[in-house]
């Protein structure tokens, strides 16, 4: 039974960019044309790769560093770049480039670690409002208002603070990116809420689901295995656009000294580094800045990207 | 109703309050960027929101807005309420009190101190003391900065940050509309790509970065900009720039795709077979249309802003509140966290509920249920 509503569920969907794009009706499947259109997009394709290629830093980290994050080298302090350290040392004599790839590592986890943990809790909440609807759904929207009327920046610092002040880890360090984690994941679930909710409201009118209903499918069955696939589009749009602001948010938390503490190593940090010798040493804050400016602007362009693969009609 | 001459009138009003209140908002900004101090800084302003408020209230009863403002009124209420609790319950979820120090104190100061600020009482009665004396309009004393009310903290660090947010986001709308605008009339021009390409720079480029690069040329290179504090407009230039650009790549790309969406659309076809001019079309028809997506776009854009202007304020040494944020919440100074998270929240609540007003008088389709 649930197999013949889910083809057509997918006929449904797919009939519309079909007949705004007359593409030949061999490929049909909504995830097929979006790739294609994705793929036609060059900023997005390059901007893809990129990403790869910066996970991929982030990953072997070890094997790609000249030197490790936290070797000091006396008689090597506060150079400018050179052939021994491409991009300079530091107050200490660490090598930058080394810092940056390692840096990567936390910055990049943090960033995709955080949107996956708001995207699951965002998705389970939105979809449950948005399924129930009525006053349920009016009071747990009423909610997400509510705590989306703190400034952001109020909120992460007080949830940073006070998750890190409780006993979560022994090791102090541990303890600090673990409060990053967790004040990330309490600020960007509720975005997420609000799109799933409205995406699930939507997809509640169409037929297929009226078919669903009609045939005696269970609620939780209808919403995992016909509402959230078709909705999965505008969730994974959302999620290329909520790794990048978490990276940056990570930095920022860094930058105003509440991220990590040094000689541990992300972009934050090594800006905030670079930011108290800004005068004597301008190169010190350079390359974090741009690492982050091209990580945030390669997820950017492929997150337009891919909302536009998803969804043509918009430009 | 449909009588010509009183519809002649009352848009003759409108006109002139229109004309009235730009050249006394224009005026306004002059006369405070400049720093001209006293009365007549005073009297401007109070006369610019007691004539807005006027204009407020005449649209309310106008379009039967009443109703749907006491609702939101007490929404806004219930919203700051529950704030002030979530915030009040998190700081005391924190361990480590606002009077730990890395020697200790003997047991009866410290239980004098306790004393003093109530901190021995139970949680409950804290809550609701702090409860009635907010209602009265008594924010506490800050627990570090010994006897000063918060208040007092907050009315001399607010103004810098008001005027900071505000500079940014006239900037960021001055820059961006015409931005968007002009990348939509040439679509899929170099000039559409060009623009777009700036836009996407600016969203994505890292204050801090932006701060450091504008520091190093205006600054040490050039030395025509100051690089830190708030003294005045000259001092103004790097923090306003640097916290617009964000805000105001945001609003160009916003007005690009309204506007595209309005070119599209019936009404603007006709206007261009009656034989209006190109501009005519642009600005009488289009961009008027185009603006209200924008503009109701205020409220998340001001949460921007304020987000932003903490770094901002770090960044270039400016008095504002963002200093206070950090160092209160690590001090655990209970009552200026709770001042300033409160203070940043009204801010927020207040903005989003002006941008609705504002939306349902620019465009009369909106209807706002009470």
């Amino acid at each position: 039974m649930g197999t013949r509503i889910e083809i057509k569920a997918q006929t449904m969907i797919t009939s519309v960019p079909n007949a705004t794009t007359a593409v030949s009706p061999r490929h049909n499947s909504l995830w097929d044309e979006s790739y294609k259109r994705l793929k036609k997009n060059k900023a997005a394709v390059i901007s893809a790769y990129f990403i790869l290629f910066v996970i991929g830093v982030a990953m072997f980290a070890q094997f790609l560093a000249p030197y490790s994050f936290d070797t000091q080298n006396v008689e090597r302090i506060l150079l400018s770049p050179n052939a021994q350290n491409w991009l300079g040392t530091d107050s200490l004599g660490r090598d930058i480039f080394s810092r940056l790839i390692f840096g990567s590592r936390i910055s990049i986890a943090v960033g995709i670690f955080t949107a996956v943990v708001s995207l699951l809790m965002g998705t389970v909440y939105g979809a449950f409002s948005g399924w129930f609807g009525g006053k349920i759904d009016s009071l747990m929207m009423r909610l997400v208002d509510i705590l989306y009327s703190i400034p952001a920046l109020v909120l992460l610092v007080l949830a940073k603070v006070t998750i890190e002040s409780l006993e979560t880890f022994k090791d102090p360090e541990l303890r600090a990116l673990f409060s990053i984690f967790g004040a990330l994941s309490i600020y960007g679930w509720m975005g997420m809420a609000r799109i799933v909710r409205g995406q699930v409201l939507q997809a509640k009118q169409m037929q297929y689901i009226e078919a669903a209903r009609s045939l005696g499918i269970s609620s939780p069955s209808i919403v995992m295995r016909h509402i959230l696939p078709n909705i999965l589009g505008p969730i994974i749009v959302t999620l290329t656009f909520q790794i990048p602001a978490n990276v940056m948010f990570e930095s920022f938390l860094s930058f105003i000294g509440l991220g990590l503490q040094p000689p541990y190593s992300s972009w934050g940090v090594l800006a905030n580094e670079g930011w108290r010798s800004l005068r004597t040493f301008p190169h010190l804050i350079i390359s974090p800045g741009i690492a982050i400016f091209l990580t945030m602007l390669a997820f950017n362009l492929f997150g337009d990207g891919l909302r536009d693969a998803f969804d043509p009609k918009t430009k | 109703m449909g009588d010509k001459f009183s519809a002649f009138s009352k848009n003759h009003i409108l006109d002139i309050y229109k004309i009235v209140m730009g050249i006394l908002l224009a005026t306004g900004f002059v006369v405070s960027v400049i720093g001209v101090d006293g009365m007549l800084t005073t009297i401007l302003w109070s006369t610019i929101g007691a004539l807005l408020f006027a204009g407020m209230i005449f649209l309310v009863i106008k379009q039967h807005l009443l109703p749907y403002l006491i609702k939101r009124f007490m929404e806004a209420g219930v919203t700051l309420l529950v704030i002030v609790t979530l915030v009040f319950l998190l700081l005391r979820l924190m361990p480590g009190g606002p009077f730990d120090s890395e020697r200790a104190l003997p047991a009866e100061v410290m239980a004098n101190i306790a004393a003093k600020y109530k901190l021995d009482a139970p949680l409950l009665e804290q809550y609701t003391h702090y409860l009635g004396n907010l209602l009265k309009g008594d924010l506490g004393e800050s627990y570090k900065y010994l006897g000063r009310p918060v208040s007092s903290i907050i009315s001399d660090t607010f103004p810098v940050s008001l005027q900071l947010g505000v500079y940014a986001l006239i900037l960021s709308y001055l820059i961006g509309i015409p931005l968007g605008v002009i990348a939509a009339s040439k679509h899929n021009t170099w000039v559409d790509t060009g623009s777009m390409f700036l836009a996407m720079g600016g969203v994505t480029l890292p204050s801090f970065l932006v701060a450091s690069l504008f520091i190093l040329i205006f600054s040490f290179q050039f030395q025509i900009l100051p690089p830190a504090l708030w003294e005045g407009p000259l001092y103004y230039i790097l923090p306003v720039v640097t916290l617009g650009i964000r805000p105001a790549a945001i609003i160009a790309r916003l007005t690009r795709s309204s506007v595209l969406d309005v070119i599209r659309s019936d009404f603007v076809r006709t206007a261009r077979a009656k034989g209006l001019a190109e501009r005519v079309v642009l600005f009488k028809h289009v961009l008027r249309n185009s603006l209200i997506p924008v503009l109701t776009y205020s409220g998340p854009l001001i949460a921007d802003i304020i987000s932003g202007a903490f770094i901002i304020e770090i960044i270039f040494a400016v008095p504002g509140m963002g200093r206070h944020l950090i160092l209160s919440v690590t001090n655990r100074d209970y009552p200026l966290v709770l001042g300033v998270a409160l203070l940043f929240s009204v801010l927020l609540v207040v903005s989003n509920l002006l941008v609705d007003i504002f939306y349902a008088i620019v465009d009369p389709r909106i209807k706002l249920a009470a």
